[in-house]
């Protein structure tokens, strides 16, 4: 589906990709539904909090340097700025560099959600402007803002006029989408119509997207051997680095469901190629990610000399780990961005899948085909069970009671405490680069095996607390409320 | 009318859902759309019986903006009540049914005769903040679920103090003055922490007064406790930190309570003692610095940068430069809570600035003269100015990051070591 550089909103993934939020079944059946067109998906009579798109838009885009976002709404709404003020000093000060982005609100309020805040919100964008001399202000909407039909759009064009600097409109209405990752598409098309320039010249460099850039120096230093540089998006970028990005050799990403607007967009629009490969999470996602790209950018043989010399280091202490964790059986649950590579990883490491939950699910990217990562495990492996679902703690706590599983994993603040109240062993799998590259297959293979040695901290916690839900809901189907709409 | 919010010191009202989770065993059922809770949720200590992701949600969605979401809303409690194990369910709503006009009382009337109560507070972000939603859910519970006691039971004192969760030491706070008052031979009841729940709701109404330990919030529902069952109230208005303070409280709370005089004179006088005897072997540490000043500034809700002057001020004889007040005070109690920053020992008086502009108050700081090193209190905003003016800088307001607070406190006697502790603990990471 080709992407609309004309419009600000762009929709949600339910509209333009079909995804969907709820689902039980299998790997099998949910590709084949996704193939003929017949996948619909389930909505819920009964649910639990999720995640607000605005959070993954805002998030993303507050990670760029020197930038302004101006959030449109009540204080709640708002509220992101300030954790994410932590994160952009921590991470900046760790790479040695100083990020002065500002997240701002306007504290709407009742008057506002009657009359409008237009006005209000012109001087603000201006003050803002003036207090922070910011390279890039972008102005987001929310719940109230949207249904009270305030012109965002409108407003950005006039304050455009009088300021040099770009200056976009993000839609954020949370209601309009269950899938918070619709929030990563809007940040890039975002960055896409507001920051990115066309290409003047090419650069030996690659759009590394990503969410925190932890494996920075690592990544670099393989990189160096290609003779390319990273330039790792969008924590810590400039906007002079993404107003570049058009020419680029490739861009590459850590996680599918991240990066697949903006590798698509960038393809379709200045022709940088997109890398549509699994994931560099595990040995084979590791090899078959680098070798694409050395393949995109003619550096094949350099690849392999790589590869032989690292695989040398690591595989036989990969092999070795993985003796120890022969025949485990795992639940998790992730972003599908994640769910098809870990479930990948964890079989390559001799681990049983029971069962994998993602938190929704793309039938395609905005190419139209089926993700990569579930593709590969179509291809090369057994099936398994699937579920989709924003989260939805207690359907996740019915399968864990049900399967009782060696370990849980999962990568979403919040989630891995239930499963270790049930008495399993969590393991978090919050940094994008736990898994990735040979070394860091090795360190998660050995946190797997640490983690169900020594069960004390789980047990002891099991054994005194109480579970939130009723036994009834443990004797009922995990599917209970789901209705086939 | 809208304004700039530059370094948010607060949420929406609908942060109200952790004053619902600090009460044990009871649960927000949100009618919201379904990120609210997952932003407003605390970084720190969420994860207790019930945590902000498995609060029940409707998690609205468009259909539900153009046609109502009432009947997502049934489904969701009724639900709620077989899926979840709690004594008390809290419908709270967001901005979007307010909004479009969800007639929320009536579906939550449909459960009027649960097996467990479902009462309703709505909430929605753009009628205050979470000051004021703390209030409402107060208010909705004195409104809905208190009934008239048999009868007062002599020296039960309902506690009212802090916001959980705004304050990163509501709970210890909240023990530290249950203490207290059981030391005068009171018997405390607060509702929120390890051990309170439904059943210390129900007994507030056989208290003999309600104690408030607040500048402003809460007011209105010690005011409604009063109007609906008759009950008293004392209005303490400064968190007592240190001696100086918790020894007034001390003798006033004694006072209404009707508490034998000498009783109360003895026990400060044992507890002073006890306090002094520490301050008296670490004075040297307080004096003999080369690198503070004796002026501070505290940028804090009207809480926490009361309790903290006064204390800094009549127990450890420093100055006040400007002090920021960032909790939004409603216009109608500026002018008290000015007042009480001006009842300071030799007549001293703090100059409060009441703003939630985070801009305008790190300027005003930069502005400010501490003739040397200055002593900032203040919420992690506040990190980077300290950094620009060679501050010595302790975290306590929201937001709090970079440290964690489990049980710690800051009030009472103890409550004042524990800030000596932090304060110069930070102090001494400089020579000069």
């Amino acid at each position: 589906m080709a992407i609309n550089f004309d419009v600000t909103d762009i929709g949600t993934r339910e509209n333009r990709l079909g995804s969907i939020t709820g689902y039980v079944g299998d790997l099998k059946d949910l590709a084949t539904q996704s193939r003929c067109g017949s996948l619909r998906g389930c909505s819920r009579c009964f649910s639990q909090s999720s995640t607000c798109l605005s959070g993954c838009a805002l998030g993303q885009l507050g990670g760029i340097r020197d930038i302004a976002i101006i959030h449109h709404g009540p204080s709640g709404c708002s509220v992101t700025g300030a954790g994410l003020y932590s994160v952009t000093k921590q991470v900046a000060s760790k790479r040695g560099v100083v990020n002065n982005s500002v997240y701002i609100g306007t504290d709407m309020d009742e008057k506002d959600t009657i009359f409008g805040a237009a006005d209000s919100l012109r001087d603000i964008i201006l003050e803002v402007n003036r207090r922070y001399h910011p390279k890039a202000i972008f102005v987001s909407s929310s719940c109230a803002s949207g249904i009270i039909g305030e012109d965002i759009e409108s407003v950005v064009d006039e304050v455009r006029e009088e300021l040099d600097i770009p200056v976009g409109a993000v839609h954020c209405e949370g209601f309009k989408s269950r899938i918070w990752a619709s929030g990563f598409d809007l940040s890039d098309h975002a960055v896409l119509t507001t920051l990115v320039q066309p290409p003047k010249q090419k650069r030996n460099t690659i759009n590394f997207k990503n969410f925190y850039e932890s494996a920075r120096e690592e990544i670099i230093e393989i990189f160096r051997h290609f003779d390319m540089e990273p330039t790792f998006l969008y924590a810590n970028a400039t906007v002079e680095e993404l107003a570049h990005m058009s020419e680029a050799m490739a861009t590459v990403c850590i996680c599918g469901t991240l990066g697949n607007y903006l590798g698509n967009g960038l393809e379709e629009r200045y022709g940088v190629p997109y890398v549509r490969t699994i994931n560099p999470l595990g040995v084979t996602g590791f090899e078959t990610w680098l070798r694409a790209i050395g393949k995109t950018i003619h550096k094949e043989a350099e690849v392999e000399a790589y590869l032989e010399r690292e695989r040398a280091i690591y595989l036989p202490q990969i092999e070795e780990v993985k003796q120890e964790l022969k025949g485990l059986r795992a639940v998790l649950g992730m972003g599908p961005g994640y769910t098809f590579e870990v479930s990948r990883v964890l079989q390559e490491l001799g681990i049983e899948v029971v069962w994998a939950a993602a938190w929704h699910y793309d039938p395609n990217y905005e190419n139209g085909e089926v993700p990569p990562a579930m593709q590969y495990l179509l291809d090369n492996r057994p099936n398994f069970t699937v579920s989709v679902s924003d989260q939805q703690n207690f359907e996740v706590l019915n399968i864990l009671n049900q399967f009782k599983p060696d370990m849980y994993l999962s990568r979403h603040p919040g989630s891995t405490v239930w499963a270790i109240k049930q008495g399993i062993p969590a393991i978090y799998v919050a940094d994008e680069y736990m898994i990735f590259g040979y070394r860091h297959t090795l360190e998660f293979a050995h946190s797997v095996l640490d983690s169900i040695r020594n069960r004390s901290f789980e047990k002891n916690l099991a054994k005194r607390v109480k579970l939130p839900y009723t036994d009834w809901w443990y004797q009922q189907d995990m599917n209970l409320f789901l209705q086939h709409n | 009318m809208a304004k700039i919010l530059d370094k948010q010191r607060y949420k929406c009202a609908m942060s109200s859902m952790l004053t619902v989770q600090a009460i044990e065993r009871a649960i927000p059922v949100l009618h919201s759309g379904p990120g609210c809770a997952q932003k407003l949720q605390n970084n720190s200590g969420g994860s207790g019986y019930f945590s902000p992701n498995i609060f029940p949600c409707t998690s609205i969605n468009e259909e539900n903006v153009v046609f109502g979401g009432a009947q997502k809303l049934h489904s969701t409690i009724e639900n709620a009540l077989k899926v979840i194990d709690a004594d008390l369910y809290v419908v709270l709503t967001g901005c979007i049914p307010e909004i479009v006009g969800d007639n929320v009382e009536e579906v939550v009337e449909d459960f009027a005769d649960a097996e467990k109560p479902v009462i309703l507070a709505q909430t929605p972000g753009f009628k205050g903040n979470n000051y004021l939603g703390h209030e409402w859910v107060v208010d909705a519970i004195i409104g809905q679920l208190l009934e008239p006691a048999e009868q007062v039971t002599k020296g039960l004192v309902n506690i009212w103090a802090d916001v959980p969760y705004q304050d990163e030491f509501w709970a210890g706070n909240l023990r530290e003055l249950e203490k207290l008052l059981s030391e005068l031979g009171l018997i405390p009841n607060t509702i929120f922490g390890f051990g309170r729940g439904i059943k210390n709701i129900r007994r507030i109404p056989e208290a003999e007064f309600n104690l408030l330990v607040s500048p402003w919030v809460g007011l209105e529902n010690v005011k409604k406790l009063k109007e609906k069952f008759g009950t008293p109230y004392l209005h303490w208005p400064t968190l007592p930190i240190g001696a100086f303070e918790t020894s007034k409280f001390l003798r006033a709370v004694g006072e209404f309570a009707g508490v034998d005089g000498e009783k109360v004179e003895r026990l400060i006088t044992e507890k002073e003692n006890y306090y002094y005897h520490y301050i008296e072997r670490y004075a040297d540490e307080f004096l003999e610095t080369r690198v503070m000043s004796k002026k501070f500034s505290v940028v804090a809700d009207a809480h926490y940068a009361l309790g903290i002057t006064k204390f800094l001020v009549n127990d450890m004889g420093l100055f006040p430069a400007k002090q920021f007040v960032v909790d939004d005070t409603p216009l109608e109690f500026q002018n008290a809570v000015r007042d009480y920053f001006n009842d300071l020992n030799y007549d001293i008086k703090a100059e409060v600035l009441f703003s939630v502009d985070g801009y305008e108050i790190h300027n005003e700081i930069q502005n400010t003269s501490y003739f040397g090193y200055p002593l900032i209190i203040g919420s992690y905003w506040e990190k980077e100015v300290a950094a620009k003016t060679n501050a010595h800088y302790l975290n306590v307001s929201w937001p709090v990051n970079e440290r964690l607070v489990i049980n710690g406190y800051y009030v009472g006697y103890d409550g004042g070591l524990r800030l000596l502790e932090d304060i110069y603990s930070v102090v001494k990471t400089r020579f000069n």
